[in-house]
């Protein structure tokens, strides 16, 4: 035959799910990341058509202009609630939310626990960066004890602020939740355990399993002052010991799942 | 022989983050001294021979703006 000595196969190239524009987060920002995951697995499991996501209030406002798939935008903190509302009127639809520990933790911390506990079957990216990033980096229920944010200037506080709130340790108490995980985008090797777990989450909701939720520990290099690289080491160094990357609820139904 | 890759780096949607050249282990990567994009940021780029086309700089990239290519050798008995 007349091939090519040698010939080049494409190891990786931008899902399809990923519409093709500029985003508008800060460099280095790991929504960016998250995006990514969340369109390949889309990409992969054949969703594009089916899904419907509900994005936040937070810097992932427009993150219906980047995913190549049907989206609404819900009140800060309530897409759990307008998840619920589409999922049941559409059952055959793949319904996620997508939301940042200011407003998944703060304003819409009801929302999020009464899905939760309903057991609907839906499926939650959570973003913990540890501050509210778009209004400029103020204090979340997330912030670490001693760090500082705009709102916290000399760290914060738990005597007068309080204890740091662990979403997922939370909400893995509750009966109705199937699947709650927490992992970090800190560098590859996690990014891969990743986008497994959010395979897993959207299998968990495919197969009508019910509440699932994937905690990504996430940077904001702006807001921390820091370098994009910097931000990956601080996370490493500060949020890890804080919120330990783990499975925090797998349904038995969820463990048998072969995918 | 360790194999061969190349990376592209979709210049305009490339943020000049550097987390892909802290990222690959051949160090390989820098990002464009001599140019900047419409948004005002350095774009990565190959600057070495050495890329093995392994994906860890496109694992990390918030911007899905890198494609990576390895060479495939063909099967010897293939001919
Ligand atoms: C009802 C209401 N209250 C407050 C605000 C202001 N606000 C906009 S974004 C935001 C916090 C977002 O932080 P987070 O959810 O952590 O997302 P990030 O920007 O860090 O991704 C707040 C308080 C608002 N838009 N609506
Ligand atoms: S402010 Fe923070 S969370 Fe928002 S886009 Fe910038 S780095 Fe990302
Ligand atoms: S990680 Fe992506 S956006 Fe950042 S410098 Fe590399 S190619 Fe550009």
């Amino acid at each position: 035959m007349t091939s090519q000595p040698i010939t080049e196969q494409v190891v990786y190239q931008r899902p399809e799910a990923l519409s093709d524009v500029n985003t508008h987060y800060c460099p280095g920002c790991t929504h960016g990341v998250a995006h990514r995951l969340v369109a390949e697995v889309i990409d992969e499991m054949n969703l594009r058509d089916k899904a419907i996501g509900v994005a936040p209030v937070g810097c992932s406002v427009f993150m219906y202009n980047y995913m190549d798939f049907d989206f609404v935008v819900a009140a800060h903190g309530r897409a759990p609630a307008m998840a619920t509302g589409i999922k049941r009127c559409l059952p055959d639809r793949f319904v996620l939310t997508y939301q940042g520990d200011g407003d998944l933790a703060s304003i819409g911390m009801a929302e999020i626990v009464h899905a939760a506990t309903r057991g609907e079957n839906i499926s939650v990216i959570f973003i913990n960066n540890s501050n509210y990033g778009m209004t400029g980096g103020q204090m979340a229920p997330t912030t670490l004890p001693g760090q500082k944010t705009t709102s916290s200037p000399l760290g914060r506080d738990v005597e007068q602020q309080g204890f740091p709130i662990r979403v997922s340790e939370m909400l893995a108490k509750l009966d109705g939740a199937s699947y709650i995980v927490r992992r970090s985008l800190h560098d590859p090797k996690n990014i891969r355990q990743a986008k497994k777990a959010i395979r897993t989450a959207f299998e968990t909701q495919v197969r009508g399993l019910g509440f699932s939720m994937v905690e990504l520990l996430s940077i904001c290099p702006t807001n921390w002052n820091l370098t994009p690289v910097d931000s990956m080491t601080w996370l490493e160094d500060h949020m890890i010991p804080y919120y330990p990357v783990g499975d925090y609820k797998v349904h038995p139904a969820v463990a048998e799942m072969k995918i | 022989m360790p194999p061969k890759g190349r990376i592209e780096v979709k210049e305009i949607i490339c943020k000049g983050c550097g987390l892909c050249v802290d990222a690959c282990p051949q160090h390989v990567i820098i990002l464009a001294e001599d140019r900047i994009n419409a948004k005002g940021y350095h774009p990565a780029e190959l600057s070495l021979d050495g890329c093995t086309g392994c994906g860890i700089c496109a694992i990390i990239c918030p911007e899905a703006a890198i494609t990576v290519y390895r060479q495939v050798a063909p099967a010897k008995e293939n001919q």
